[in-house]
């Protein structure tokens, strides 16, 4: 590692994403701002195993390339969870006529 | 055949009969009757044999139970004078119950099943006779309860009938319980289960007291068994079972069982003398108070059961007399043959007269029933001690042995014997004055037709035994252990005289052609208000410790196992509920809160 970036910072950047994330699903009434900011705090994650994988080297000095196959793995489960989430949101929508989660409050009608 | 063989036989034939019957021909009750009737027939014929084996004849006990060296218990037999009398006794009034069942029981829809439990008895009590040893004395003196509440309880959908099953079985607990406490207490003092050991080792038992509360606490099992006060309100009620039951087991065997048991142990009596001193007054008493209550009882069988009360009153009594022992057997034999005697005549009786049992709905009963009239009329001579008949000798015999005895105890009963030889011949002519004589009260009794020769013929068998019985050309070969003797004229049997003559005179000038009652003790007639009585203390003791459970269930199991757990669930419940308000803010706050929590418990 030339630059002189370390673990830390990544770690930092990361730490950042996921509170922005959780911060706005705590806070958005939107329900897909919410949605986005779960990705956010998914792609969070993401960094974290990125960064991770890049700073812990093997005795071969390779990357551990667990995280990265990981990373792979969670970008498919979160493009799928996409499809599903957002056909949800469609369908809520179409029963509720709002995204506003506060006046989604009881699963009956 | 050896001794051996003819001893097991004698024991397992009736265990096989029933177990036949009960696994196999339960639905062929005429089949069923035949075996019963059969096995008790070969056992009789057995025990015959019995009584010709050589003294020293033994059967090799089966090993049952071994508990170290200290303690091992066989199923081993014994077959001195005593069981070989016994079995004699047993076998033979118990073939002629079966016979006279055969006809009583014909068209009764439970006849196999009654059957059954006549083999059954017939087991248990070759059982206790045969014992060598307590415990397996015990075991039998259990099964005999178990079969006494079978047969008492024949008719269970009758309700009278199955709570005098119960209580038999109940009240013959009670004293079991002693009983077994008492054998327990033997086995400690003198190291021995086995009656030949115990009555070598009982001269060396050094605490006397000890000694004589193990003899009354086996004396509380002859107690239940043979219905002595104050645990004698089983025996009336067990009436409710069919008569020839009444007449095997509650007047002729099993009652007598207490007395065989004592006679058995009676070298444990000669030790302990304060017992002793209990037994024979128990024993006077009750044959003083069973006989003051069968004046006033209506019902034939009733009347019968008291007099059985006072009889096994006597024989206790001799039980716990000096040198009185054998003449508590003496009774004990002859008094099985003319109590089973008077039982199937009553039986007989009954059939005839359609189950009228009151005897003030009878009447009449001599032209229309002659046979019965004149074996019955034998049976009740030998009860009231007519002189001649086998009752008369034996009752001399112990009534003498309490004269003898110079203790002050043996006076008492003696005492108390002599009134009872002023009240049987009263309560006795008085039944068979009003059921057999005068005119007949009503048409049931009026229509009485004589049984057929499958009942009548026990019956005269029966009476020859009644009078003959304790001849020396019969009692001696059945090892009776007596003999009719010449009475010396002496205050015992000149009193015993007198008292037959005026209870009877005055039985016969108070009821002879009578339609009711002229005296009515109503302290007599409900039994001195005993039963009443143990009722009682049975709903307060019971109330009681209902209470005492009801309390403990609510205040201390409820709320720490039931009702405690359950309200704890429903307030968590009512606290998780605040929870779920549906707003996914909430939601998203509280599920990061916790995550931050568990890696917060986690990491540091």
């Amino acid at each position: 590692m030339e630059s002189g970036l370390t673990l830390n910072h990544f770690l930092a950047v990361s730490g950042v994403l996921f509170a922005i994330g959780f911060a706005g699903v705590l806070i958005r009434r939107n329900i897909i701002v919410i949605f986005m900011c779960l990705e956010l705090m998914l792609s969070a994650a993401n960094l974290t195993l990125v960064a991770f994988s890049r700073f812990n080297t093997t005795e071969a000095g390779l990357p551990d390339y667990n995280g990265q196959v990981l990373l792979f793995f969670i970008i498919t489960v979160a493009a799928a969870e996409v499809a599903v989430g957002l056909a949800i949101i469609v369908a809520l929508f179409r029963a509720r006529q709002t995204t506003d989660v506060t006046q989604i409050v009881s699963m009956k009608n | 055949m050896d001794a051996n063989t003819i001893a097991w036989l004698i024991l397992l034939l009736p265990l096989a009969s029933a177990a036949v019957i009960q696994l196999g021909t339960r639905r062929a009750a005429g089949v069923s009757a035949l075996i019963s009737t059969g096995s008790v027939i070969a056992t009789f014929l057995l025990s015959i044999m019995l009584l010709v084996l050589p003294e020293d004849a033994k059967a090799e006990p089966l090993s049952w139970l071994n508990l170290g060296e200290d303690l091992t218990v066989n199923i081993g037999l014994i077959f001195d004078d005593l069981a070989r009398g016994m079995m004699i006794i047993v076998t033979g009034i118990g073939t002629l119950v079966h016979l006279f069942s055969l006809g009583y029981m014909k068209d009764d829809e439970g006849k196999a099943r009654y059957f059954a439990g006549l083999s059954l008895f017939m087991f248990s009590m070759t059982g206790i006779v045969l014992a060598d040893n307590f415990v397996m004395m015990f075991i039998f003196w259990e099964l005999v309860g178990v079969s006494s509440y079978i047969l008492i309880g024949h008719w269970y959908n009758k309700d009278s009938a199955a709570d005098a099953a119960k209580k038999a079985f109940l009240t013959n607990r009670i004293g079991d319980f002693g009983f077994m406490i008492g054998i327990l207490l033997v086995w400690i003092l003198t190291g021995s289960i086995y009656f030949d050991e115990i009555a070598t080792a009982v001269g060396g038992v050094q605490n006397a007291n000890l000694l004589n509360a193990a003899v009354l606490l086996v004396f509380c099992g002859a107690i239940g068994k043979s219905a002595q006060l104050p645990l004698h309100v089983w025996l009336p009620d067990a009436m409710e079972g069919p008569t020839p039951v009444s007449a095997l087991i509650h007047a002729a065997t099993m009652v007598a069982a207490g007395v065989y048991m004592l006679a058995r142990s009676s070298f444990l009596l000669v030790e302990a003398e304060g017992a002793a001193h209990a037994i024979a007054l128990i024993g006077g008493l009750t044959a003083f108070i069973a006989a003051l209550m069968a004046t006033q009882q209506n019902d034939i069988k009733r009347v019968l059961a008291y007099s059985t009360l006072s009889q096994l009153g006597y024989m206790i009594m001799a039980q716990g007399i000096h040198h009185g022992s054998e003449a508590g057997m003496f009774h004990l034999y002859t008094h099985a043959w003319f109590k089973a005697l008077l039982f199937l005549g009553s039986g007989a009786v009954i059939y005839a007269c359609h189950h009228e049992q009151d005897i003030w709905k009878m009447g009449g009963l001599r032209t229309r029933m002659p046979k019965t009239f004149w074996t019955f009329a034998i049976g009740t001579a030998a009860l009231i001690a007519v002189p001649g008949t086998s009752g008369f000798f034996s009752k001399e015999a112990i009534l003498e042995a309490a004269w003898h005895d110079e203790s002050g105890f043996a006076k008492i009963a003696w005492t108390l014997g002599i009134i009872v030889a002023f009240l049987t011949p009263f309560y006795m002519v008085r039944l068979f004055v009003v059921a057999f004589l005068g005119k007949p009260r009503t048409d049931h009794a009026d229509h009485a037709k004589e049984v057929g020769p499958i009942m009548w013929v026990p019956l005269a068998i029966l009476a020859f035994m009644a009078i003959f019985s304790a001849y020396f050309f019969i009692a001696e070969p059945l090892n009776a252990g007596g003999e009719a003797h010449l009475p010396h004229f002496s205050i015992t049997a000149v009193l015993s005289l007198v008292g037959l003559v005026v209870g009877g005179f005055l039985g016969w000038k108070l009821y002879a052609g009578k339609d009711s009652d002229p005296i009515r003790i109503p302290l007599f007639e409900n039994r001195f208000y005993l039963d009443e009585l143990y009722q009682g203390i049975v709903r307060v003791c019971q109330d009681f410790v209902g209470m005492t459970l009801d309390a403990i269930e609510r205040y201390a199991i409820q709320p720490l196992t039931t009702r405690g757990p359950a309200l704890g669930a429903l307030g968590l419940g009512y606290v998780m509920r605040a929870f779920q308000t549906g707003n996914l803010h909430a939601y998203a706050f509280l599920f990061g809160l916790g995550a931050v929590i568990m890696l917060w418990l986690f990491v540091f």
